[in-house]
């Protein structure tokens, strides 16, 4: 498939699927288009918020509030959990001891702890980062573990022989190794930062895409719902965008497996 | 055969002459034969594996062999014999259940540093480009990077890989993987090179190019080189002695012919001299036996 027909039938779905809404929330088709405009608002009304939000130009500092928490809690809980990962794999006994309260922790729900957050951190941007850090650092953690644990025998047998220090390994194997696990689960830790934002800001907040979205529920105001979950997908959709070409540059080194054909 | 048949040379101690008189090493012109060191030997070398079931799997018994200083040993066995396992001996990564494997006459303990190893799988850092690769060698002694990398475009160069330097390991084939992984060990020009089947995925064609390459690196530098095949045609186009191990469990050591082909060699001639064949032959009659018992299950009544 050409890029130029994918991209025409990618629009394709979404104006099909905008005419269907268009047409049931306007026109008795369905049912009555009072009622189902009220769930479901219209696609006028929809795009007439968000053009207001970017034309008055007050969406950029909550899509930036947004950003800012994303990105703090990716890289806080990315590192930490590459450094205690290593840790962790590279020291098997101190591993095995924490290793049922790591899965304990990682099993709980972290909305309960959204309050906690918000208790400790305030209202600001530190208690939706927390929250973010809890949902990346266990995806990350695993990742290096994994990734620490599996590097290739015969490749550490050779950096051996080639006179690597531990020191050496650690730099030129053991960390590349993991890294390239840690980059291939790039998109879901980092789509996890964002959903810790969001949800962070949804459950209490003075601003962000989440406080849009909140507010706007609050006074029933279902075209603001939409609106928001609108710039959202966006939104995702763009950073996800960014994450692969920051993947590409990254993984270089790698044989294409899952290139799209 | 009895071990210490009459097949067997004892090379090391008396400086190996007795095989040599046919044979001019091509690095020493007219050099009376001084002593050569010895630069590996083992000596009642087991090699043992825990199984799951408690039981002690032995590899590899009783084995004997030295290599000299320069030497170029090839070791030829079955499938499955124990040959890379005699391999990670000498380049102690594997310590010997019972017996010592000695390097320039000490006893070896921890991690060879004097070998270059050649492994049989692929181990380049798939994250490293060429030029990298074949730099790290040096960098981990201490060689500046700028300097470590001018050494490389000049090992690449060698194996006739410098336009390929910028490339990682994935945009190689196996022929050149296995180039950038031999001037990755010899950059560091190691006392003793241990070779695990380094040709043994490749087509015929480039393993000819491969052994000719190897074979003119080597009569530059002399090392003494431990070389694993499964090809006793490769084997003796390469070597200075040729080394049998039997079939499995519990490999040993049963032959150790001297190759007295002339050097240098064009090993893609050298198979229709008379000489070779009549190497070939023997060595082949004593090896089959060997082949056919590591399959068992496939040799019922076959042709004696
Ligand atoms: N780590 C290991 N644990 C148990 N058995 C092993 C291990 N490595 C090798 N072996 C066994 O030792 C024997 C020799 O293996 P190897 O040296 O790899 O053979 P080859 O001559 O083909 O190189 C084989 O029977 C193999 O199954
Ligand atoms: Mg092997």
């Amino acid at each position: 498939m050409s890029r130029v027909t994918l991209t025409t039938l990618q629009v394709l779905v979404a104006v099909v699927l905008i005419l269907c809404w268009q047409l049931a929330s306007t026109t008795h088709i369905i049912g009555d288009p009072q009622n189902i405009a009220f769930f479901f608002s219209t696609p006028v009304d929809v795009a007439q918020q968000v053009w207001d939000w970017f034309a008055s130009g007050s969406i950029w500092y909550n899509l930036w509030i947004t950003l800012l928490e994303s990105i703090l809690s990716f890289l806080i809980g990315a590192i930490a959990a590459v450094i205690l990962g290593f840790w962790f794999a590279r020291k098997p006994k101190l591993g095995a001891v924490f290793d049922p309260y790591v899965k304990g922790a990682n099993a709980m729900p972290r909305v309960v702890l959204a309050p906690i957050f918000t208790l400790w951190f305030g209202l600001g941007i530190w208690s939706k980062v927390a929250l973010g850090f809890t949902l990346v650092f266990f995806i990350v953690f695993f990742n290096v573990v994994q990734g620490v644990r599996e590097v290739d025998r015969t490749i550490l047998s050779n950096g051996r022989m080639l006179g690597m220090s531990e020191r050496q390994l650690l730099r030129h194997i053991y960390l590349p190794s993991a890294l390239s696990w840690v980059f291939s689960s790039l998109h879901t830790s980092i789509g996890f930062a964002v959903v810790g934002a969001v949800v962070g800001e949804y459950l209490g907040s003075a601003a962000g895409l989440g406080y849009l979205i909140q507010q706007a529920e609050g006074m029933f105001d279902i075209a603001g719902v939409f609106a928001g979950m609108f710039v959202l997908a966006a939104f995702v959709i763009a950073i996800d965008y960014g994450v692969t070409l920051i993947e590409r540059r990254l993984l270089v080194w790698r044989p294409q497996v899952h290139a799209e054909s | 055969m009895p071990r210490d048949g009459t097949m067997l040379t004892v090379v090391g101690k008396g400086g190996g002459k007795d095989g040599e008189p046919g044979r001019q090493p091509g690095g020493q012109p007219g050099s009376a034969p001084k002593k050569r060191r010895e630069a590996v030997r083992f000596e009642g070398v087991n090699i043992e594996f825990g199984t799951p079931g408690k039981t002690v799997f032995r590899a590899v018994e009783d084995a004997d062999l030295t290599i000299a200083e320069g030497e170029f040993v090839a070791i030829v066995g079955p499938t499955g014999c124990g040959k890379s396992t005699l391999l990670n001996a000498a380049a102690g990564l594997l310590t010997p259940a019972a017996g010592r494997v000695s390097i320039f006459g000490a006893p070896l303990s921890g991690l060879n540093h004097d070998a270059g190893y050649l492994f049989q799988q692929e181990a380049l850092m798939p994250w490293k480009t060429a030029l990298e690769n074949v730099a790290i060698g040096l960098q981990t002694a201490g060689t500046p990077r700028r300097e470590a990398r001018a050494e490389a475009r000049e090992w690449l160069r060698r194996v006739g890989l410098h336009t390929f330097a910028d490339r990682y390991p994935h945009m190689l084939s196996g022929g050149q993987r296995k180039r950038v992984a031999m001037a990755q060990v010899l950059i560091r020009d190691p006392q003793i090179i241990l070779m695990d089947e380094p040709f043994g995925p490749l087509d015929a064609q480039t393993r000819l190019i491969m052994g000719d390459l190897l074979l003119r690196l080597w009569s530059e530098m002399k090392k003494a080189v431990l070389f694993v095949t499964h090809d006793l045609e490769e084997a003796i186009s390469l070597a200075d002695r040729v080394v049998i191990m039997s079939a499995g469990p519990a490999a040993r050591i049963i032959g150790d012919f001297p190759i007295t082909l002339a050097r240098p060699r064009d090993i893609s001639e050298i198979k229709l001299m008379p000489e070779f064949q009549t190497l070939h032959r023997d060595i082949w009659h004593m090896l089959k036996a060997e082949v056919l018992k590591a399959y068992p299950d496939l040799t019922m009544g076959g042709e004696q």
